[in-house]
C-alpha cells in the first residue's frame, strides 16, 4: 500500500508552520504508523532534506511520549490505542492522511509534530503526590484498601500523561488528566489527608497554565489510549466543590494544614 | 487560605455556576410550560393563574430578580468560559473531527445566544407588552376570585392573538427548538459539573435529558400550533372586533 | 587498578546494618552546601533525586525526555519482588537473596544482593504510602503472584503495569521536591560528557535538545541512573531512545565497565515482521503456562500451521527438557528457539519464529478459560500482528531485553571514579549473569530510595567545599570536545543514514554476540565493528544543524557510542571462556547442550578500562568471594 501524508512542519516555537505533502513508497500494512514515518524520514535524509520531527519512545503504548493528531483524531483511528500501536492496515491504500501536532495553547509546538507538555509536570508538582518521606512509611499491610477501591484507583492511575485528552477536547481542557491523577490519590486512604489541598492546588495550577474548561463532551475519554472514564471528572468536580466549602467553613480542613 | 472568589472564578467554579443557574432556569422554563399548558383548559383557568401571579406583588419581583440574576450569571459564566476556551486553542485543527460530542453540546453557545435574543422579544411581547403589543393591556376578561367576579388581563386571548401571527409562531417554535436542544445537553451536563454523575446512570440520564427536552419541545410547540390550526380559539370574539 | 568493593566485614546478614552505622553522615546544615547531579529519572534516578532532595541536598536532575515520567522503567509489566512473606509460604530475606544469586548464575556480589533482599520490603511500604495502587485481595491486603526462578509468591504487581505505577510513584515524589524547590529539573537535556577535576567527578556537559545549546553543570557528586544498553542490538524491547551515551562517556573518562557481555534475551517476543521494524514487543512469559512451543520437523516446511499434522511437529522444548518442558528458563528456551531456526525450521515469513500453540489448552480447558487468563495478551498480539491467536498459533521469537552488565560500582554504588555513582540498570551490581523476573524494579528503587541516600555521605564528607565553578578549564575542555564531536557529525555529510549503521551494527551484535556466541564469531565481530565505526565517521549523513531540535543528531551521537560499546561487549564475551546465565559460549556446554560454567577460572567480574580510541581496553578482575553460599550448577532438567 501507499499513502499520501499531509504533515505539519514547523521549524521551532517562534516560526510559522505549514503543511507539506509527502507520498510514501510502498508500505507493508503491518508497519506501525511511526515506522511509516521512519521510512519517510530515511528517504528524506537520503534526499538531503530534514526529516519530520515527531515524539516517540517506548513504542509499546505506555510511556506517553508519542502524540500526533491523525485525521483530526489524537492517536489515530482506533479506540484505546496510542499512535505507536496504530498500524498502517488501519488506513486505505491511496488515502491522504493529515498529521498535525496536538494543538493547545499550553502545549506549544517546538518542532514539526513535537509539542512541549511541561504544563502537565507543573500540575503534578503542585499537588499530584502524597507527601511521604523516604523511609517513613508504615508496613504496607497496615492500611487495608478494599479491592474495589484499589481497582478504581488503578483505573485512574493508568493515565500515561500523553496529553491526547487536551488535544481532543474542543476547549483544550486538561480535566481528564488532572481528574485521573487526583482521583487515584483521593480514592486511597493514604491520599485522604491532603485531599482538599490537592484538588485546590491542581485546579489553580491547571487554570494558570491556560487550559480550557470542561464542557462535558467527553471527547477526552473517547481518545484516551487507556480509556480513562469521564467519571473521574465528575468525581474531581465533587472533590473540588467539597474542598471549596471545607476551606471556607471547616477549621479542620486539610487546606490550612496542607498549604 | 482559599478565598471564595477564587472558587467561583476557577474553571470548575464557573461550571458550577453554569450548572446551578442552569438548574434554576430549567426549573423556571418547565414551570412556565406547565402554567402555559393551561391554555388548553377553559380561558378562566389560565387567566386566574395569571392573576394569581400578578397579585403576588413584591413576591413576584423577588422571583423575577432571582431569575434575572440566575440568567445574568449563566450568561456571564458562559461568556467567560467561551473566551477562555478560545484562548486555550488559538489555532484549531486543519482536519476537524468530532468523535462523540453531541450536536447539542457543540452548539450551546449559538443555541443559548439565539434563545437569549428570543427571550428579549418574548418579554417585550407578553410580559412588558410594549411597542405594537401594548394593546394587549386593553384586553380583559372576567374571572371568579374568592367568590367575586373581577376583571383581569385576558392572557388566554393575548396568547391566541399573539400566536395567530405565523411569523411570531415560527420564531417561537424555532427558539423553543433551540432551547430544547440546549437543554438536552444542559440537563445531563449539570449533574456532571457538580460531580453527581457516575457511569451507572450516565447513559440513563443522557437519554432522560433527551426525553425531557423532546417533551418540553412538544409541549411548547403545541401552543402556537394549536392556535395556528385553530384548535384553540378566542372565547370572546368581540375582542377581535375591538382590535 | 584498585577495584576495592568496600564490602563491609562481618556476617552477611549484618553487613548492611554495620555499614549504616559506620557510614559518615552529612549534617543538615551542610547538606544544602552540596550540589548533586542526577542523570536519568527512571526508577533509580527519580527515587534518588527525590530522596536526596528531601534530605536537603541541592539536586539537579537531567533527562533527555520531555518529562521525568517517560523513562523506560515505565514499560516493565510483571511486578516487583519483595521478601515480605505476606503469603506465609516460607519467604525470607535469605531466600530472596539466595534465589537472586542462583538466578544470576553465581556471578554477582554476595553482599550487594543480600542488601537488595533486605531493603526490598521497605520498597513496598514506601510505594504503598505514595499511593501506588498495587493489586489487592478481597480483604484489602496486598496480593502477590509467583514468578520464574522462585518457589514462593513474592511478586507485587499493579495489573500489567507495575513499572508504570512504580515510576509514577517515584515521579510524584520527585515532582513534590521540584515543587518545593529542592530539585531543579532539566528536561530535554542529554548528558554528552562527564567532567573530572583532579580525578573526581565534578560535573557534566549537556546539550539542550530543543535549541542545541551546550552547557556545563558542576556539582559535588554525579549520579548516573541512565538505564541499560540493549539498544546496541538496534532491535530490542527497549524504548527507541534508550542509550548508553551517559555511561559510555563516563567509561571513556575512566569509569570501569563491569561484565559488558551479560545480556538477557527474553524468549517470548513478537517476531520481526519486516526490514522497517523499529521495536520488539514482549509478550508475557506467563503464556508458556498454557501454550505449547513447536516448529515443523521438516526443514523449510512452509505449510500453514493447521495443515501440518501432529506427527510432523517438533515440540522441541518438551523433547529436550522433558521435566520442565515449555517452562524451561528464559536463557534455555531462547537458545533452543535459535537452534531450531538456525536449522531452517523457523516459521513465519522471515523464518525467525516458533509457534506458541494454545489449541491443546483450548480443547482441554475451553476457550473461555484461555480467554479469561490471557485475553489482554491475545488482544495486544492481534493489534500488532493482525492474527487471532485463538485460531492460529502465536509466533514468538527471543529478543534482547535487559543488560546485566554496566559500570562497575562498589558497595556504596560509587564507581572507581570518586564522586561518580551509578544506580539501577546502568550499573553492574546485583543480577550477575542473568536477572530474574521482577527484580529490575526492585533494584532500581532499592538503589535510589534506600542505598544512595546513606552511602553518598561517605564520599561527600570528604568533598566539602571542593565543587569547582562550571567555568573551570576542565569544563571548557569537555565542552570543546563535545562541540567538536557534534560538528564532526554534522559536517560529515556522507551517504548513509544513522539508522542504516545502527541496523548493521545490530545485526553484527545479534549474529555474533547474541544468544549463542563462539570464538570465531566474536573474533569476526571484533574485526567488523571497527570497520563499521570507521565507515561511520567517514560516511554518515546527519541532516540539519546543531542549533535546533535535531533528532538525527541525537541518534547519531548515541549510535557512535554503541559502535564502541558493541566492540567491548564482544571482547568481553570472547574473553569469558565459559557459559553462564545469559552468556552462552558454544564451546562451553555439556553433552546435552547446557551451559557449562567455570567457577575456578571465571569466578570474577570482568572490569574493563578504556585506554583510548582504537586502543584495546584492559581487563581487570574483581574476584567474587562467596562466604555464605556455595556455587552450584543450575539444573532445570
Amino acid at each position: 500500500m501507499k499513502v499520501r501524508l499531509k504533515v505539519w512542519r514547523q521549524k521551532n516555537e517562534q516560526s510559522e508552520g505549514g503543511f507539506q505533502t509527502y507520498d510514501t513508497p510502498e508500505l507493508n500494512p503491518n508497519m506501525s504508523f511511526l515506522e511509516m514515518l521512519d521510512v519517510i524520514n530515511e528517504e528524506l535524509t537520503e534526499k538531503g532534506e530534514e526529516p519530520i520531527a515527531f515524539d516517540h519512545d517506548c513504542r509499546e503504548g505506555i510511556c506517553g511520549t508519542c502524540s500526533l493528531t491523525i485525521n483530526g483524531k489524537p492517536h489515530g483511528p482506533h479506540r484505546g490505542v496510542a499512535t505507536c500501536q496504530t498500524y498502517m492496515r488501519s488506513f486505505h491504500d491511496g488515502e491522504t492522511i493529515t498529521v498535525e501536532p496536538f494543538r493547545a495553547n499550553p502545549f506549544p509546538v517546538i518542532r514539526d509534530l513535537i509539542v512541549n507538555r511541561a504544563a502537565f509536570d507543573k500540575i503534578i508538582q503542585a499537588g499530584g503526590f502524597i507527601s511521604v518521606r523516604t523511609g517513613s512509611a508504615p508496613d504496607a499491610n497496615n492500611l487495608p484498601v478494599s479491592k474495589e477501591v484499589a481497582e478504581l484507583a488503578m483505573d485512574a492511575a493508568a493515565c500515561i500523561g500523553c496529553g491526547a485528552c487536551v488535544a481532543a477536547c474542543k476547549n483544550a481542557s486538561a480535566m481528564l488528566f488532572v481528574a485521573a491523577k487526583s482521583s487515584q490519590l483521593n480514592l486511597l486512604p493514604q491520599g485522604k489527608p491532603e485531599k482538599d489541598s490537592r484538588v485546590l492546588a491542581l485546579v489553580k495550577t491547571m487554570d494558570e497554565a491556560g487550559f480550557g474548561n470542561c464542557t462535558n463532551q467527553y471527547e477526552c475519554s473517547a481518545v484516551c489510549p487507556k480509556l480513562i472514564s469521564e467519571d473521574f471528572i465528575a468525581r474531581f468536580n465533587r472533590d473540588y466543590i467539597a474542598a471549596g466549602f471545607r476551606s471556607k467553613f471547616s477549621s479542620a480542613s486539610s487546606v490550612s494544614a496542607g498549604s | 487560605m482559599h478565598k471564595a472568589t477564587h472558587f467561583f472564578t476557577s474553571s470548575i467554579g464557573k461550571k458550577v455556576i453554569m450548572a446551578v443557574t442552569g438548574l434554576i432556569l430549567i426549573g423556571f422554563v418547565i414551570g412556565h410550560l406547565i402554567g402555559n399548558l393551561q391554555i388548553f383548559a377553559a380561558p378562566e383557568v389560565i387567566n386566574s393563574y395569571a392573576h394569581f401571579l400578578q397579585s403576588m406583588g413584591p413576591g413576584l419581583w423577588a422571583v423575577r430578580l432571582f431569575l434575572l440574576a440566575a440568567l445574568v450569571l449563566h450568561v456571564w459564566a458562559a461568556v467567560q468560559l467561551t473566551i477562555e476556551n478560545r484562548k486555550a486553542r488559538p489555532r484549531g485543527y486543519d482536519y476537524d473531527h468530532t468523535i462523540q460530542a453531541s450536536y447539542a453540546s457543540r452548539t450551546m453557545r449559538w443555541s443559548g445566544f439565539i434563545v437569549l435574543a428570543f427571550l428579549l422579544f418574548h418579554l417585550a411581547h407578553f410580559t412588558v407588552r410594549i411597542g405594537p403589543y401594548d394593546k394587549y393591556n386593553e384586553m380583559t376578561a372576567t374571572i371568579t376570585h374568592q367568590g367575586q367576579q373581577i376583571e383581569v388581563l385576558d392572557v388566554h386571548s393575548m396568547m391566541v392573538i399573539g400566536f395567530q401571527s405565523p411569523l411570531v409562531s415560527l420564531f417561537y417554535i424555532v427558539a423553543i427548538g433551540l432551547l430544547s436542544i440546549h437543554l438536552s445537553h444542559g440537563i445531563a451536563s449539570m449533574f456532571q459539573s457538580v460531580g453527581l454523575l457516575t457511569n451507572r446512570w450516565r447513559n440513563g440520564l443522557a437519554n432522560a435529558a433527551i426525553a425531557i427536552s423532546v417533551l418540553y419541545f412538544i409541549g411548547n410547540a403545541l401552543i402556537p400550533l394549536s392556535v395556528l390550526f385553530g384548535w384553540v380559539d378566542i372565547q370572546n370574539p368581540s375582542l377581535i372586533a375591538s382590535l | 587498578m584498585n577495584l576495592d568493593a568496600k564490602t563491609p566485614s562481618g556476617p552477611l546478614a549484618q553487613k548492611w546494618d554495620r555499614h549504616l552505622i559506620e557510614s559518615k553522615l552529612v549534617s543538615p546544615n551542610n547538606r544544602r552546601k552540596f550540589e548533586i547531579i542526577v542523570v536519568g529519572a527512571g526508577l533509580a534516578g527519580a527515587s534518588a533525586a527525590a530522596s536526596l532532595g528531601e534530605l536537603g541536598y541541592k539536586v539537579k536532575c537531567f533527562v533527555f525526555h520531555d518529562s521525568p515520567r517517560r523513562a523506560h522503567s515505565i514499560a516493565a509489566q510483571g511486578g516487583i519482588n519483595a521478601a515480605k512473606n505476606y503469603q506465609n509460604d516460607g519467604d525470607s530475606v535469605y531466600r530472596l537473596f539466595h534465589d537472586t544469586i542462583k538466578g544470576g548464575d553465581f556471578r554477582s556480589r554476595e553482599a550487594n544482593v543480600y542488601r537488595l533482599a533486605q531493603v526490598s520490603a521497605n520498597i513496598i511500604d514506601q510505594c504503598v504510602a505514595q499511593g501506588v495502587p498495587f493489586a489487592r485481595e478481597y480483604g484489602g491486603l496486598l496480593a502477590n503472584r509467583s514468578f520464574g526462578g522462585a518457589q514462593v509468591s513474592r511478586t507485587f504487581y499493579a495489573r500489567g503495569q507495575t513499572g508504570q505505577q512504580l515510576l509514577l510513584g517515584a515521579y510524584s515524589a520527585l515532582s513534590r521536591q521540584i515543587g518545593l524547590g529542592n530539585v531543579t529539573m532539566f528536561n530535554q537535556r542529554e548528558m554528552l560528557d562527564l567532567v573530572l577535576v583532579d580525578g573526581h567527578a565534578k560535573g557534566i556537559v549537556v546539550r539542550d535538545l530543543v535549541n542545541g545549546e551546550i552547557s556545563s553543570h558542576s556539582a559535588d557528586a554525579v549520579i548516573l541512573a541512565t538505564g541499560g544498553y540493549g539498544n546496541v542490538f538496534n532491535l530490542s524491547t527497549y524504548a527507541r531512545g534508550s542509550n548508553a551515551t551517559a555511561i559510555w562517556r563516563a567509561h571513556r573518562r575512566g569509569a570501569v565497565f563491569g561484565n559488558p557481555c551479560f545480556t538477557q534475551i527474553h524468549p517470548t517476543c513478537i517476531p520481526v515482521s519486516g526490514d522497517y521494524q523499529s521495536k520488539l514487543t514482549l509478550m508475557s512469559e506467563s503464556l508458556r503456562n498454557d501454550g505449547r512451543i513447536w516448529v515443523p520437523k521438516k526443514v523449510g516446511d512452509k505449510r500453514a500451521p493447521g495443515d501440518i499434522p501432529e506427527d510432523e511437529r517438533d515440540y522441541y522444548l518438551e523433547r529436550m527438557y522433558p521435566s520442565y518442558g515449555n517452562l524451561a528458563p528464559r536463557d534455555i528456551s531462547s537458545r533452543a528457539a535459535k537452534r531450531v531456526c538456525d536449522e531452517g525450521r523457523g516459521v513465519g515469513a522471515s523464518g525467525l519464529g516458533v509457534y506458541l500453540d494454545f489449541s491443546d489448552s483450548i480443547n482441554r480447558l475451553g476457550l473461555d478459560t484461555i480467554r479469561e487468563r490471557y485475553n489482554n495478551l491475545f488482544d495486544i498480539y492481534k493489534e500488532i500482528t493482525d492474527e487471532n491467536a485463538y485460531e492460529v498459533p502465536m509466533r514468538i521469537f527471543p529478543a534482547v531485553h535487559y543488560t546485566m552488565g554496566g559500570l562497575w560500582v562498589d558497595y556504596n554504588l560509587m564507581s572507581n571514579i570518586p564522586g561518580l555513582f551509578v544506580l539501577g540498570e546502568a550499573n553492574y551490581s546485583d543480577h550477575g549473569a542473568n536477572r530474574l523476573g521482577a527484580s529490575a524494579l526492585m533494584q532500581g528503587l532499592a538503589d535510589g530510595y534506600f542505598v544512595i541516600p546513606y552511602t553518598i555521605g561517605n564520599y561527600l564528607t570528604t568533598a566539602l567545599g571542593k565543587r569547582p565553578p562550571a567555568d573551570h578549564p576542565e569544563f571548557r575542555k569537555a565542552e570543546d570536545e563535545v562541540n567538536g564531536r557534534v560538528k564532526r557529525l554534522l559536517d560529515n555529510k556522507g551517504k548513509r543514514t544513522v539508522q542504516s549503521f545502527h541496523k548493521e551494527l545490530g545485526k553484527i551484535m545479534w549474529d555474533y554476540c547474541g544468544m549463542a556466541r563462539n570464538e570465531d564469531g566474536l573474533k569476526k565481530a571484533i574485526e567488523l565493528i571497527p570497520q563499521l565505526r570507521a565507515e561511520y565517521w567517514e560516511n554518515v549523513n546527519v541532516p540539519g544543524s546543531g542549533e535546533e531540535l535535531n533528532q538525527s543528531l541525537e541518534r547519531a551521537g548515541r549510535v557512535a557510542d554503541f559502535l564502541e560499546l558493541g566492540e567491548l561487549m564482544c571482547r568481553d564475551a570472547l574473553d569469558r571462556k565459559e557459559s553462564c546465565g545469559g552468556h552462552f559460549r558454544e564451546e562451553h556446554q555439556t553433552g546435552d547442550g547446557e551451559a557449562l560454567r567455570n567457577d575456578d577460572d571465571f569466578g570474577f567480574v570482568s572490569c574493563w578500562e578504556f585506554k583510548g580510541e582504537n586502543e584495546p581496553p584492559v581487563m581487570h578482575r574483581e574476584p567474587l568471594v562467596y562466604e555464605e553460599i556455595k556455587m552450584a550448577v543450575r539444573n532445570y532438567k
